[in-house]
């Protein structure tokens, strides 16, 4: 086990330090794109908490998202620069208040209920910002000027929002690993593997998660204050359930019950997102890219079970002989919805 | 508001509440019995409203034209598209977590919005109403009722009170029931329980896909309405209890009721109204209103 821990430690240490190089290297396109997939990134890891520590599958957590990028925005002065020390927590604030809000009702139900619900609750929150004066409507919100730490850190400048997005990563990344390894994350395991026993052994499970719904949610707020701040603008289909479906992809496609799973899949998602929407690849088709990247969706399920991170272990497998398929370890087996089913 | 838009009101929250049920029952069905939650259902819908704008200068020139012809190859069309993805696809997420299903359904949305567009296109179309119902109904002085919905809803109940036949009074029924509760004991009897499943989801295609045909001439047909469909629908299946017909029915009129009256009262709310309305009946039943079993 030791050196499979040195290994996935040296894959996350050398992830980290290549995407801290990748602006050395590259233009303005590239140091853009990989700065939103890293804002992807602490999406992804925002649900994995979730749906890969906690066994709950959220189906709606763009609205966390849209309500970070949007309290960004709206909380911004119009006529000078905000301060990251307010702005950053407010936006945080804002979409955990409405995690606790939707947690507090959806977590009562179970399962499939629970996706839907989740759904159902992205899009109150979606139609409140399409349908009313408060959100700018359809047509979205423009931040005129991004918010600054003082002299010291302008988020206007690509290179200092890259930096700042690389470090909200790596922050994030290391709370959550925390996190899961503390009591409170060994408790949140125990409700993915049998939350019936767990209320046996003498937890309260509802608390534990709440808890981890709300730390989700805020986690995924500021993944959209990022956004937000650094496109500058906001408009409703950050909420829209696109969105949610997105990020369940990439956290699957990377391998659920792995942080670095969320990491791989967010780089793996848009990366296969900008080359099926690559005009120099399929020309006029390009404007279809939806076609090829569902293709690619349902063939992930078909044969990628363990996601990209289990990928050389499915390998092994297969050369070994063993059992190509089965689902092991991470997979969220929520043991009580499969009951309710049969 | 007066006593006669009072009453088309009430005419138009039945009609939306009806129509909404159709799509919801093909929903609630499939996973009651199969287990699977499936997302692409709201592409069903759409897939039918597409089916009633392209197909109409197809069968005109075949058949000799007529909404009704269009409606019945249409359903045909759906039931047979029904088998095939129930073969290809769903056959293989009986035994998959949820994650998994939402995820291959979700693929499968992406896939049908992007051959409609290829084939159709992206522009809204509108669909003619047959001639037969083309007329209106007086209602007090100044109103009327087109006849149209009322056909709507005529084909609505029709379909209900089918599905309510077949589901209670028959030895299919009886077989699907009893597939829902116990897979491997009625597979154990000798009943082709692969088969039986294949043929509720096309079912389940095929109401959805009428449903959508019988609406395009009210609502036109657009890209994304399908997703529209399906997230309302989910609604209505988490307030009448998942599994349950007669749930959806009731949860299907309720958000008829909440979503027309809504728009006439309150229209900026109205999007969000039937979400509050949700929320409510969780805090009270977290089941939905009638768990099935």
């Amino acid at each position: 086990m030791t050196s499979n821990n040195t290994s996935k430690l040296g894959f996350v240490a050398i992830a980290f330090v290549a995407l801290a190089a990748y602006p050395l290297v590259a233009g303005n396109f590239g140091v853009d794109l990989v700065n939103k997939i890293m804002i992807y990134a602490i999406f992804a890891l925002s649900l994995e908490l979730l749906v890969g520590g906690t066994g709950l599958v959220c189906f709606g957590h763009a609205a966390f998202f849209g309500i970070g990028a949007y309290a960004a925005v709206l909380l911004s002065p119009q006529s000078e620069a905000a301060s990251l020390v307010w702005l950053l927590p407010a936006a945080v604030l804002a979409a955990a208040l409405y995690a606790l809000f939707v947690g507090a009702l959806s977590l009562r139900t179970k399962g499939v209920y629970f996706i839907m619900v989740t759904l159902a609750f992205a899009q109150m929150a979606y139609f409140i910002v399409h349908d009313t004066p408060l959100g700018g409507g359809t047509d979205g919100i423009y931040l005129t000027i991004k918010p600054t730490l003082g002299s010291v850190l302008d988020l206007d400048k690509p290179l200092a929002m890259y930096l700042f997005t690389l470090g909200c990563l790596a922050a994030v990344f290391g709370f959550l690993a925390v996190l899961l390894r503390s009591r409170f994350g060994r408790a949140l395991a125990g409700v993915r593997v049998n939350e019936q026993r767990m209320r046996a052994t003498g937890f309260s499970t509802y608390p534990y998660k709440l808890a981890a719904f709300t730390i989700s949610g805020a986690i995924a707020g500021l993944a959209g204050f990022l956004f937000g701040v650094k496109d500058g603008f906001v408009n409703p289909e950050l909420m829209s359930w696109h969105l949610s479906g997105a990020v369940l992809v990439m956290i699957i496609l990377g391998g659920l019950g792995h942080l670095r799973g969320a990491l791989v899949g967010a780089f793996a998602f848009a990366l296969l997102q900008e080359f099926f929407k690559s005009e120099a690849v399929f020309g006029a088709f390009a404007k279809h890219w939806h076609l090829g990247l569902g293709i690619v969706i349902i063939a992930s399920v078909a044969f990628l079970p363990r996601g990209l991170v289990g990928l050389p272990g499915q390998l092994r497998e297969r050369l070994t002989g063993g059992l190509v398929g089965r689902p092991v370890g991470g997979a969220p087996v929520n043991k009580e919805a499969l009951d309710e089913v049969k | 508001m007066d006593l006669t838009t009072f009453l088309i009101q009430c005419l138009n929250a039945v009609q939306y509440g009806l129509l909404l049920f159709l799509v919801a029952s093909g929903l609630t069905l499939i996973f009651g019995i199969m287990g699977v939650i499936n997302l692409a259902h709201g592409s069903f819908y759409m897939i039918g409203a597409y089916m009633a704008f392209a197909l109409s200068p197809i069968v005109e020139a075949t058949l000799g034209g007529g909404f009704f012809a269009v409606l019945a190859v249409g359903l045909v069309l759906a039931v047979l598209l029904g088998y095939v993805l129930e073969w290809a696809f769903y056959s293989y997420l009986y035994e998959r977590e949820h994650l998994q299903q939402v995820l291959m359904t979700y693929g499968l949305i992406l896939v049908f919005e992007e051959l409609r567009s290829l084939i159709v296109g992206d522009d809204v179309y509108g669909v003619k109403v047959p001639p037969i119902l083309a007329g209106a109904l007086q209602l007090g002085d100044l109103m009327t009722y087109p006849v149209y919905r009322l056909f709507i809803s005529g084909v609505c109940i029709l379909l209900a009170l089918g599905m309510f036949v077949v589901f209670t009074r028959t030895r299919l029924g009886m077989m699907i029931r009893a597939g829902s509760t116990n897979r491997e004991m009625v597979q154990s009897l000798g009943i082709d329980i692969k088969f039986l499943y294949r043929v509720v989801f096309a079912a389940g295609v095929a109401i959805a896909a009428l449903a959508g045909m019988v609406a395009a001439p009210v609502s036109s047909v657009y890209p994304g309405m399908g997703n529209q469909v399906l997230i309302i629908c989910f609604v209505v299946v988490v307030i009448g209890g998942i599994g349950s017909i007669k749930g959806a029915l009731v949860a299907a009129l309720l958000i008829g009721v909440v979503d027309t009256f809504g728009k006439v009262l309150l229209p900026q709310a109205s999007g969000v109204l039937v979400y509050l309305l949700m929320a409510a009946i969780l805090l009270w039943k977290p089941d939905g209103l009638f768990k099935a079993g």
